[in-house]
């Protein structure tokens, strides 16, 4: 035996990997390199990415901010980039981007559509995050602070900041302390809005709202001798009653006593962005409701109910929206009575609700379709009423699965608003945008527009589907 | 002591309508359907008044009227001397092929963009993931205004092909070129060369609507080909399966494809006609108006977008156990993919293809953006304006869209049934 032997007792430490197996190279070769096919992939990818930037790069690099018409532009680019370059003319966008937002809105009023947005964005945030207080604290405090900001640059006059800085800093405060709260400004958002875009006395939107008290003030009164659904009933009726027949004297003659009010502003000042977001958000809001009473009777034992739902969903949906908008404009004058005429910004939302109710409609019916059968039974089992049960168990389960596709739906909508332009309104992508291309001094600008317009769309719906998805991967409870 | 409750007196009360179940559904029907009549009768009575009040009435004759418009792009004979009802026709062919070929490419490029999307080469599956996003998140409108100023401002002029003998001289390239030799896409139109047949088989017109025999042929002539290829390859599938052995098949089967089309395309002559610049603009060869290339290609890039998302979604339900299991059974990739995983994933992806392509079909409709006669643009256009019968013409139109529909889902839920899965 001899003793040479060695007997190593510590491990040797691991050898770096070769130069092909780590880093970059590593990387490059599996994701870029890996087959003949995907080099040849990556080579043709690489070529386009690189022509594509050579051709746009430029164009936007050399884009010029201020001048007063084409000309000009053309002429700032060929003295700074040299004979045969071209070059973007954001100047137009700098000149006109207020009417690509507002349209003809009466420039001093600004600061009431701005404020408008501010709100929706609070009144958002308790139905975006429920009671989540961070998340709360943090929109609502991001949104004021943006929405002061634009309204100090909109300057509409120190009193009115001082107001409205009060006002943000109490719904701040409100979205840390208690942001449930927060729910009673999203109920009084559409007559708030309504009051701050089109201006006019304050009596109508409070006379709106007092139809709504009435309601409430006759179901609970009757509610004790009368049961749900007949004093459900008799509120609607005297509600009804109210709009119809009473509100406008009443309003009416409280003007005369009080006139308090703000400037009135007419619908066909509205336009783009402005137009895009009223229609988009007013109809995104009335046809979820709509949607799911149209699929609770589509799946309904009641064969008239079926048969009515079936038929308005199937016509809809077999129809393009441009038709819709025509029925609007020409048609419903025809349907209604003589000599009434109202708002075509009213008539074009109206339709475009029921429009995107009926897509909605079958999303939510696939929701429904999705849950198990003993989800109802059981709900039955425990001795839910019919509301009781889609209030509390079915009704949950099937809008969150069907969350993607709502959503979709509501991104369809807000792209589809753009086709008000073909019945005469200003959207911003076809009414403004001919408008200012037919102007003199901007003749012959294709692109800088299309591209303005199209990337505060790209915006809004890819921050709708990315918030899609983090809803999504939040409501899931599923273990998979 | 007993506990008993009393069984229900069985006496109706009017209560009983609206909170026992038995009568309760029969209430809110009859009460619903009682609203609806009003309603139904409210509106029918305010257009009977309005439509007195304008002097107007119900009449669909205007459809065997002279429409005096010209269209031009007409896939069957039509003038200005028509009627608004073929003009309609017309209007309709015009909806149909932007759809039939809108559908075509949408699934082309949808496909392609989805399975690269899914690819393990990082720099294709980002360059599609910005082209899903891009196009899916801003309005189509824009992509056909863009593709149809695209078109039309900024291409050049016919009279800048011009080649003049001075230029010649002086060694000048003229301002544009033809692509290839044979494509001019000019501000006014895309011209692409036409086959034509120099010894044709006469034409027939039936009911006004000129058919050709040679087309006819041909397409006889591709559909017998087409069986006799399937009659020729159940025999070869025979013979494999008594002998084992499959014969060699592929370049008999493209004999028999082919090679008869060809041999009548021969026959009859055929060769292309090339578009030429003739005073101010080019004759000759198919011209294509910009209205519908602009259509078409935002409608079938913007539709396709969606289509690569349904595609990426219905490859990826199919679980990797699939693939793997097709692996072990010793299948080729291409065999797996045709055998295993498209059959399944298709089951995914066909319902919300269906969809995609009813939605393309409606938004043909948006031709109206660069002024495309389609049937929003004939029947619910100029014929409209013209005859003043909104009523009439809207109704017809949207029927028309209607019954479109019903047919393209229709069509496809047939083939959505006959690859679903049967399940016990």
């Amino acid at each position: 035996m001899s003793d040479s032997s060695f007997v190593r007792t510590q491990m040797l430490p691991p050898e770096v990997p070769p130069l092909t197996e780590r880093g970059l190279v590593r990387w490059m070769r599996e994701n870029l390199f890996s087959s003949v096919l995907n080099t040849v992939l990556t080579l043709a990818g690489l070529a386009f990415v690189i022509y594509a930037v050579a051709a746009t790069l430029p164009w936007f690099l050399n884009g010029v901010w201020n001048a007063k018409d084409i000309k000009e532009c053309r002429e700032i680019v060929l003295a700074n980039a040299g004979p045969e370059a071209t070059g973007a003319c954001w100047a137009l966008i700098r000149e006109r981007w207020h009417q690509f937002l507002f349209g003809f809105y009466p420039a001093d009023l600004y600061w009431r559509p701005v404020l408008a947005l501010g709100l929706l964005l609070v009144s958002l945030a308790p139905l975006l995050y429920y009671s989540m207080r961070r998340a709360n604290l943090i929109l609502v405090g991001t949104v004021s602070v943006l929405t002061l900001i634009a309204l100090a640059l909109l300057a509409p006059g120190a009193a009115l900041l001082v107001l409205f800085a009060g006002l943000f800093a109490a719904l701040t405060a409100v979205a840390w302390y208690a942001p449930q709260k927060l729910v009673w400004l999203t109920l009084a958002f559409p007559l708030l809005a309504f009051a701050l875009l089109w201006g006019g006395s304050v009596w109508g939107p409070i006379g709106v709202a007092a139809g709504f008290g009435i309601l409430a003030l006759v179901y609970s009164l009757t509610k004790s001798f009368l049961g749900v659904v007949v004093a459900t009933g008799a509120g609607v009726v005297a509600a009804a009653v109210w709009w119809l027949m009473v509100q406008t004297s009443v309003t009416t003659a409280l003007h005369g006593a009080i006139p308090l009010g703000i400037q009135a502003v007419n619908s066909d000042q509205f336009g783009g962005f402005l137009l895009a977001f009223v229609i988009g958000v007013t109809a995104i809001g009335a046809s979820l409701p709509i949607g799911i009473l149209l699929a609770l009777g589509r799946r309904s034992d009641m064969m008239l109910i079926k048969t009515l739902c079936v038929g308005f969903i199937e016509f809809v949906r077999g129809v393009p929206l441009i038709t819709v908008l025509f029925v609007a404009t020409l048609l419903l004058g025809y349907f209604l009575p003589p000599q009434s005429n109202f708002d075509l910004i009213l008539r074009v939302i109206i339709l475009v609700t029921f429009f995107s109710a009926a897509y909605l409609a079958e999303v939510i019916r696939g929701g429904l379709a999705a849950l198990p059968k003993g989800q109802y039974e059981a709900a039955d089992a425990l001795g839910l009423d019919y509301w009781q049960a889609q209030r509390l168990i079915i009704m949950p389960q099937a809008l969150k699965v069907s969350i993607p596709g709502i959503v979709s739906s509501f991104i369809g909508l807000f792209k589809d608003t753009t086709l008000v332009a073909f019945v005469g309104l200003m959207d911003p992508l076809k009414g403004v945008t001919t408008i200012v291309r037919a102007d003199v001094a901007w003749k012959g600008i294709y692109w800088e527009p299309y591209i303005f317009v199209g990337a505060i769309f790209f915006a809004v719906c890819f921050g709708m589907s990315r918030y899609s998805m983090y809803l999504e991967r939040k409501l899931k409870t599923d273990h998979r | 002591m007993t506990l008993a409750t009393d069984a229900p007196k069985d006496v109706f009360r009017l209560s009983m309508l609206i909170y026992d179940t038995r009568y309760r559904s029969y209430t809110i029907q009859i009460a619903v359907l009682v609203l609806l009549l009003l309603f139904l009768g409210w509106i029918t009575d305010n257009t009977i008044q309005n439509l007195a009040e304008r002097g107007k009435d119900i009449s669909f004759n205007f459809l065997w009227q002279r429409a005096g418009y010209d269209i031009d792009q007409q896939l069957i004979p039509y003038t200005n001397d028509s009627t608004h009802g073929r003009a309609t026709v017309i209007g309709i062919l015009n909806t149909l092929v932007v759809a039939i070929i809108g559908c075509l490419l949408a699934t082309v490029i949808g496909v392609v963009a989805g399975v690269l999307r899914l690819s393990k080469n990082w720099l294709v599956a980002r360059i599609m993931t910005v082209y899903v996003e891009v196009f899916r998140n801003i309005p189509v409108v824009l992509w056909i205004i863009v593709a149809s100023v695209f078109l039309t401002e900024t291409q050049p002029q016919p009279r800048d092909f011009k080649v003049t003998d001075e230029m010649i001289m002086a060694g000048e390239e003229p301002k544009a070129s033809m692509l290839f030799g044979a494509i001019a896409i000019t501000g006014r139109s895309t011209d692409i060369p036409a086959p034509v047949l120099s010894r044709p088989l006469p034409t027939l017109e039936i009911a006004t609507v000129p058919v050709s025999l040679s087309f006819l042929a041909f397409l006889a002539v591709v559909v017998v080909s087409v069986m006799a290829n399937r009659r020729f390859l159940t025999r070869v599938t025979a013979v494999q399966e008594e002998t084992g052995v499959r014969p060699v098949t592929w370049w008999k089967s493209l004999l028999i494809l082919f090679g008869p089309s060809i041999a009548l395309l021969i026959a009859m002559g055929l060769h292309l006609e090339y578009p030429e610049l003739k005073g101010f603009n080019f004759k000759g060869g198919i011209s294509i108006n910009h209205a519908f290339s602009a259509l078409l290609v935002a409608l079938s890039l913007y539709t396709g977008a969606f289509i690569a998302e349904n595609v990426r979604a219905g490859i990826m339900a199919i679980s990797r156990g699939q693939s793997e299991a097709a692996f072990a059974l010793g299948l080729r990739p291409g065999r797996a993919m045709k055998l295993v995983i498209l059959p399944q994933a298709l089951r995914v992806i066909i319902p919300p293809l269906i969809s995609q392509y009813l939605n393309l079909t409606k938004n043909t409709s948006l031709g109206i953006a660069v002024g495309y006669l389609d049937l929003r643009g004939t029947l619910g256009g100029i014929t409209m304006n013209q005859t003043g019968r909104e009523m009439e013409c809207m109704v017809l139109m949207m029927g028309i869209y209607l019954v479109i529909s019903l047919i393209v889902s229709s069509i496809m839920n047939a083939y959505n049934n006959a690859v679903k899965l049967r399940e016990r």
